[in-house]
């Protein structure tokens, strides 16, 4: 008789290789090096409006991916901190007239307060209990943000003023606002990579494997649990506020349940639990979104079939699946 | 007419009402997700599609082929659960040896195919659907109004659940049902096909929202997004409830109902978060849910 618990389970994130050799491995210097020099030349053939959106939900991505990637625990209202940080920091550049960088400090503070609430009520639950409470107090937020009046409701917060950095550089040129969300999403980028890569991050991806081990080992699982949360949280706030700034606008569609929907599959597009697969899949997500925007609603649709055709066929994604076929870490 | 709380009577029990309507609403859907639930581990994410494509089923047979309410409240629910045993044979049985996550993320995807598809051909607006002529009018019961559809409503779901709970908890099918969901190879091993106890069981489930979907038709306006709204809903509902019970499930679909009912007299604007209020408590005190076993 075949015990349930023999059956293989495949986890979300594949099971790494055993760690040899540097953290930082070859291939992960080459592909940094590759999209540093993307980002760089990237402004003189493309609209940087674009690009500047694309690194926005790249970092979100990349913040997501840091639960679902290393913690294995799958947030389906990610949208809640992205939203609700792309309020407080068009609220504040417009309202308080706060400069630029105060005002994406104080969206990423609230989403750090937020994600520290969320975080206390659904850490205790796993797997798709937690995906479910994740979505429910996301929705609730959301409801929170049609009622309140700050959010202006239907309309948003339109308008928002770009500022000046630092009361200094004027934000409203769109190269200066580009280097400066290229700046963050970078610093945001190596940040999870150095928490990925620490002791910190092991014990996360030890967690992921074998709770009830990790626990043994004398980890207070739920504390490092809690904490990554939090920073998942920070981190996809810092990429709505920036957001708010760059497109100058905060609205609820920023807060409702398709944008979490939307994170969700760009992380599994290029790659659940890789590097830079979130990247991958911001730009791959945010380019059809563009291409077919004159289709209308058949682009859900479209999306639709994707995550089917992802889950059913490649579920490593796309950087998942180079990685796997040249045997490298990227 | 007399007052309750400084409340006119008309307008509390009006909104008591409403709660068990949404009430049966939402204890027809968790029962159906915790059915689903117990047989594959899989959380059906399409659930909320699925109870929009019967409202769209229902007002489409009557709109090209002139079929009413009562044909369509037999006939949505067994094209929309056959639907749903196709998308399980092509889709879902791929991923029971993998991580549940992955179920919750198909059926997402099948959420969205399903609402965009509706979108694209009817629009955002909601479409109206006639109360049958059969149920038109209703019962003054000289402390409020109450109107034959929607007693029929309630009444109705209640049977349906406690006919559920019956089935599954009492009798021989109900037996092999809850067996398979504890050891399916031993099951297996008595001459028992689980696999297709599988496919039908998630065709029942389907079923059973496809049934709340017609059932719905008349009450809230037929539109694509109407199943999206309610799903996250009973989401929360089946997180306080608990997955592992069905009586579970159906006492706590209309136990919230009735409490958003009330919110709804008492405080409305806190109406359509309080479910979403009680749940993050339900947590912190309860983890598991009212009446869950620990996961």
């Amino acid at each position: 008789m075949q015990n349930p618990a023999d059956i293989p389970v495949e986890t979300v994130a594949e099971t790494p290789r055993p760690a040899a050799g540097p953290i930082r491995s070859q291939s992960e210097t080459v592909a940094f090096v590759v999209m540093m020099t993307i980002i760089v030349v990237a402004p003189f053939f493309t609209y940087p409006l674009f690009l500047m959106q694309v690194m926005c939900f790249a970092l979100f991505a990349c913040a997501f991916n840091l639960l679902i990637g290393y913690v294995g625990l799958l947030s389906f209202g990610h949208a809640l901190f992205f939203g609700w940080a792309s309020y407080l920091s068009a609220h504040a550049a417009k309202e308080w007239g706060l400069t630029p960088e105060l005002a994406i400090l104080t969206g990423t503070a609230a989403a750090a307060g937020l994600g520290l609430i969320a975080g206390i009520i659904t850490i205790r639950r796993q797997g798709i209990y937690f995906a479910m409470i994740t979505l429910a107090l996301a929705q609730m937020m959301y409801f929170f943000a049609l009622q309140a009046k700050f959010t202006g409701g239907e309309d948003g917060i339109q308008g928002v003023p770009r500022g000046k950095l630092f009361g200094l550089f004027d934000l409203s040129h769109p190269m200066a606002m580009y280097i400066v969300v290229a700046v963050i999403f970078t610093g945001g980028f190596m940040l999870i990579h150095r928490v990925v890569n620490s002791p910190f991050g092991e014990v996360l991806k030890a967690i992921r494997e074998n709770e009830a081990r990790a626990i043994s080992l004398g980890y207070k699982t739920i504390r490092y649990k809690l904490l990554a949360f939090v920073l998942s949280a920070t981190l996809a706030g810092l990429a709505g506020s920036t957001k708010a700034i760059v497109l100058q606008i905060a609205s609820l569609t920023d807060v409702n349940w398709p944008m979490s929907g939307d994170v969700v599959l760009m992380t599994l597009v290029g790659g659940l639990g890789t590097i830079f697969g979130p990247i991958i899949g911001a730009l791959v997500i945010l380019t059809m979104q563009y291409k077919l925007a004159p289709v209308g609603e058949w682009v859900v649709v479209i999306q639709g079939v994707i995550f089917v055709a992802c889950v059913l066929l490649f579920r490593r994604g796309i950087v998942g699946e180079v990685a796997h076929f040249f045997r490298i870490r990227l | 007419m007399f007052e309750i709380f400084g409340i006119p009577s008309q307008a509390l029990f009006g909104q008591l009402l409403i709660g068990l309507i949404n009430g049966s609403f939402y204890a027809l859907l968790s029962l159906g997700l915790a059915v689903i639930f117990g047989m594959l581990n899989i959380i059906n994410f399409a659930h909320g599609a699925q109870y929009m494509l019967a409202a769209f089923t229902a007002y489409i047979l009557l709109q090209t082929l002139g079929i009413g309410y009562w044909p369509s409240l037999i006939i949505a629910p067994i094209i929309v659960g056959i639907f749903g045993m196709i998308v399980e044979r092509l889709f879902l049985q791929w991923l029971y040896k993998l991580d549940h996550l992955y179920g919750l993320l198909l059926t997402f995807g099948l959420a969205l195919i399903v609402e965009g598809t509706a979108r694209n051909f009817y629009g955002s607006a909601g479409l109206p659907y006639r109360v049958p002529d059969s149920l038109q009018g209703g019962q003054n019961l000289g402390f409020m109004f109450l109107p034959n559809y929607r007693a029929w409503v309630i009444a109705a779901s209640l049977v349906v659940c406690f006919g559920t709970w019956f089935i599954i908890e009492r009798t021989r099918l109900g037996a092999y049902l809850r067996a398979a969901t504890e050891n399916p190879t031993l099951v297996r091993a008595f001459g028992i096909n689980v696999p297709r106890m599988i496919t039908l069981t998630y065709g029942f489930g389907v079923a059973l929202a496809a049934l709340a979907g017609v059932m719905a038709a008349p009450i809230y306006n037929v539109s694509p997004q109407m199943g999206s709204e309610l799903i996250i809903v009973v989401f929360a509902v089946v997180v306080i409830g608990g997955m592992g019970s069905i009586l579970g499930a159906i006492l706590t679909g209309f136990g919230l109902g009735i409490i958003e009912g009330l919110t709804k007299v008492f405080f409305p604007e806190a109406s359509s978060t309080v479910i979403f209020v009680i749940m993050a408590i339900v947590l912190l005190v309860r983890p598991s849910g009212l009446f869950g076993r620990s996961v």
